[in-house]
């Protein structure tokens, strides 16, 4: 049913009306039994299921959905790709993932409209020149290319920025000039249909209510579509990954809170790269579209209620204008929330879990887009050879317990 | 926005002169603890989608710690009482088992 995607047959179905389109994934009933289940069909389970085929040939995979494909957090975020993180662990798999979406598109025959337009964190007080500084060093011996840079620049580079700001001034800013956006449906949509052109069932209405196991050994999972077993679980769902774990009887160093994005109304080009103002909790692209794509900032609290605090919006805003003045003026269109998964050192967690065949993926927390198809990988090569690889190894779950974190508060600590 | 009544000075407020302060109830492993209590007590959290027992300070106001009884998915506040407590008093337990039913 795969249809390849190109020139020529863009040319042929512009012809006939674009009626000859297959759909672009199958919708199966599920099997009683498959070699792999992963639970979540968003960015990073479908990613999983995705190399698990291509990288370790394993194609008897089934991915359970409870609502829609990429309806959680793929579709809730700002879609930024970047690879400036501090600790090595972290640089080699968020390089990893933004290296993969350099070919993705060629990959997949899918086009994720990458968009390495650039991505600039605002250094806006004295101890984030110094902490930018020292990540601009890190990245240096880590391979990942990236580079401070004078306000001078800055404003270049963005005109409609303003530099001398009431509260917090523009003392330079973090570059990494590959780094960037993708259209998040896309990467979901395009993992999706390389799945089922495996042979992968993607199975979605179908939410996961129960594990089943036998001596310490995973079995298979309860549905709301019935039982259905398998040999390898892998618990891929964000913000829900505390229940999934509960149903598999272990705990998780993670809590779910609610993560805010909002658009404007669309507008004619003003702004080609991403900013971000961590200081000031704010930070800015502009869409395909024209809209002016915010995030903004985390709920103190835990909740799974997919909006967010109100005056979260009017703090994101409030910053937003003070850094760019011309913004005051736009209306905003939509504004939604999604829940996202923290850990205590804001880093993910790719590991096996006290359940034998049961892995979990979990803990992106505010920055998990980016790593989609680097997460995915490292999962995938830890399922297929039981036992995590180079890229996966660090993010176990047993590093709280022997105090192995990877502090990533900085990188990543406002929400991106 | 969340309305919380503070149980120390009797204040009825929006959140945003309350500071969360995570999961209530925590209790510090003592010395002779394994690394396995001292993991559960420092990181492990419950995160339930249902009525959570969460620690709260009123931060623009008396200042004091308390404690909240919240649903993490109506975001109704099932109640509120003070931090010197082991576990939730009587009203409370009753108010989360009302606001499952």
């Amino acid at each position: 049913m795969r249809k390849h995607h190109s020139a020529i047959a863009l040319l042929r179905e512009a012809l006939s009306g674009h009626t000859g389109w297959p759909r672009a994934w199958a919708s199966p009933l599920p099997r009683d039994r498959y070699r792999v289940i992963v639970v979540g069909a968003g960015g990073h389970g479908l990613a999983t299921a995705y190399y698990l085929g291509r990288n370790h040939g394993i194609t008897d995979v089934a991915v359970l959905e409870k609502g829609w494909l990429g309806g959680g957090n793929t579709g809730r975020n700002t879609t930024i790709i970047r690879s400036n993180y501090l600790q090595d662990p972290s640089a080699a798999i968020y390089e990893k993932s933004r290296e993969l979406y350099e070919g993705l598109s060629q990959d997949l025959n899918y086009n994720v409209m990458f968009s390495p337009r650039g991505v600039m964190m605002l250094a806006q007080t004295e101890h984030e020149v110094r902490g930018y500084l020292r990540t601009e060093r890190a990245n240096y011996l880590q391979g990942v290319e990236t580079r401070f840079i004078s306000p001078a620049e800055v404003k270049k580079r963005v005109p409609i920025i303003r530099l001398d700001g009431p509260r917090y001034p523009v003392l330079g800013a973090l570059w990494q000039a590959r780094a960037g956006t993708a259209r998040h449906d896309a990467v979901a949509w395009g993992y999706a249909r390389a799945c089922s052109a495996m042979g992968m069932h993607i199975i979605e209405n179908c939410a996961v209510t129960g594990v089943r196991s036998e001596a310490g050994q995973v079995t298979g999972v309860e549905t709301t579509r019935g039982p259905i077993g398998c040999d390898r679980l892998a618990i891929v769902v964000a913000g829900h990954s505390g229940r999934l774990a509960e149903m598999a009887g272990f705990r998780l160093p993670v809590e779910s809170v609610a993560l805010q994005a909002l658009v404007s109304e669309p507008i004619k080009p003003c702004m080609d790269v991403v900013v971000m103002a961590n200081t000031v909790h704010g930070y800015l692209s502009q869409s395909d579209k024209g809209e002016m794509v915010i995030g903004g900032g985390a709920d103190g609290f835990n909740n799974y209620t997919q909006r967010g605090s109100w005056h979260h919006i009017e703090e994101t805003v409030r910053a937003l204008v003070e850094t760019f003045p011309m913004l005051s003026r736009l209306k905003m269109l939509r504004q939604w929330g999604g829940i996202v998964d923290m850990t205590g050192d804001r880093s993910p967690i790719i590991s096996p879990t006290p359940l034998g065949g049961c892995y979990i993926n979990c803990g992106w927390g505010t920055g998990g887009f980016k790593a989609i198809p680097g997460s995915g990988w490292a999962t995938a090569e830890m399922i297929a050879g039981d036992t995590p690889g180079p890229l996966a190894a660090p993010f176990g779950l047993d590093r709280f317990r022997e105090g192995r974190f990877i502090d990533e508060s900085v990188a990543a600590g406002v929400a991106h | 926005m969340l309305l919380l009544t503070c149980p120390h000075c009797g204040v009825t407020a929006e959140e945003t002169e309350f500071a969360p302060g995570g999961q209530a109830h925590l209790r510090r492993a003592g010395p002779g603890a394994s690394d396995e209590e001292f993991e559960a007590y420092m990181f492990l959290r419950d995160n339930p989608a249902g009525p959570h027992l969460e620690r709260w300070r009123h931060a623009y106001g008396c200042g004091k710690w308390f404690l909240a009884a919240r649903c993490t998915v109506t975001l109704r506040v099932l109640g509120t009482y003070p931090a010197q407590t082991a576990a939730p008093p009587d009203d409370i337990r009753r108010a989360i088992a009302g606001g499952q039913a």
